[in-house]
């Protein structure tokens, strides 16, 4: 069986005029893309067209990626800034998690999850929501390092913020996600850690 | 310590980050401490969470044959470096360091470097900088100005005529897509 090609490799081949080969990119990342996107727009729709046109962008630009970072950290870092530029254009309210009472805000703004509280939950469910509960920023630094294999530096790159407050940002989405879910799902926190 | 600092660092410890002395300090608090040990446990709970239980979202099947579609009529734009052609930006820069080269070699010769020890520190005299010599006139003459608005309205033209065709091409393209 052939190991999978390595995206340099694969960027080496579409730079050499074998458009097809973008596919491999495309459903190697597709996933993390989209959700990246999803955490910004919470809206399926707009999520896949930004995902769709940052995969469109980082093509039209391939010869500009040099190689310095991974070409994950790089897609992660066109698409964040695609969803920054929708999110100015659409106006959609964006909150500083500086912002006094932007907590209260949320909590009002998802009070229609209280109602799922007494349905049954399974982990991954419960995690899952609890991130869909949190601001565009916590949930996309959460999603970078747990699932898009970034480390801080990369997170860092991808924000456009040093390392240090990556790692800052990353404790305090953890604390916010907990908070969330000591909140929301007291319930099922306290059966999953009996169990 | 504040319940704050304790999560940094235990949180560090499980990510790794910390340092030897940090590791050894934290995991002897964590053997002692059943405040720290409490607090461990629970962080340690979060992280697996999100190890295991955090799911991607997955977008349409259609997905990747979409993106294909959209990319099939293109080909990779040239590398910016290769178009910012270096010659320019070294011509500019040297533009600018003669004109200040030259306005520093104008500057001196105008002054006067045969200074009596007077009242002043400077080993020439200011007085003797005599910037009236100098014909202002001669520069801001209303056929200069003129020539100057005339070029910054051209160039505002050409600005205005290629931010017009992007737009007007960019917009060809999102009803295309679409």
């Amino acid at each position: 069986m052939q190991a999978a090609q390595s995206d340099r490799e694969v960027i080496t081949r579409v730079l050499q005029g074998e458009q097809k080969a973008y596919e491999v990119l495309v459903t190697r990342y597709q996933s993390f893309v989209f959700s990246i996107a999803l955490r910004y727009t919470k809206n399926r729709e707009d999520a896949e067209e930004l995902a769709q046109n940052a995969f469109i962008k980082a093509y039209r630009c391939l010869n500009d990626y040099r190689g310095d970072a991974k070409f994950s950290t790089w897609l992660y870092t066109i698409v964040s800034s695609l969803c920054l530029t929708f999110l100015r254009k659409k106006k959609l309210p964006v909150h500083s998690i500086d912002q006094d009472g932007v907590f209260e805000l949320a909590d009002a703004m998802d009070s229609g999850m209280r109602a799922n509280i007494v349905e049954e939950k399974s982990k991954v469910k419960l995690v899952n929501e609890a991130i869909a509960l949190l601001n565009p920023d916590d949930a996309k630094v959460l999603t970078l390092f747990y699932k898009a294999d970034q480390s801080l530096e990369e997170i860092g790159l991808i924000m456009g913020i040093e390392p240090n407050n990556a790692k800052v940002k990353l404790h305090r989405a953890r604390q916010r996600l907990k908070e969330k879910m000591q909140q929301y799902f007291a319930v099922e926190v306290e059966e999953y850690i009996q169990s | 310590m504040q319940m704050q600092q304790m999560e940094e660092q235990i949180w560090n410890y499980i990510d790794g980050t910390a340092s030897q002395q940090e590791v050894s300090f934290i995991e002897g608090m964590i053997a002692a401490d059943m405040e720290w040990q409490k607090k461990y446990r629970e962080l340690l709970e979060v992280n697996q969470l999100l190890k295991t239980d955090l799911e991607l979202e997955q977008p349409s099947l259609r997905f990747s044959k979409n993106v294909m579609e959209q990319i099939s009529s293109l080909q990779p734009a040239r590398a910016t470096v290769q178009y910012i052609n270096k010659n320019i930006i070294r011509g500019i820069a040297a533009f600018f360091v003669l004109t200040i080269v030259g306005f520093l070699l104008y500057s001196f010769t105008q002054i006067s470097w045969s200074s009596t020890a007077g009242a002043s520190p400077l080993p020439f005299e200011l007085n003797n900088l005599n910037l009236d010599k100098f014909d202002f006139s001669k520069l801001m003459s209303s056929t200069w100005i003129n020539v100057v608005l005339m070029v910054n309205v051209v160039l505002g033209l050409m600005l205005l005529d290629s931010y017009l065709r992007r737009k007007k091409k960019s917009s060809a393209h999102n009803s295309v897509s679409h």
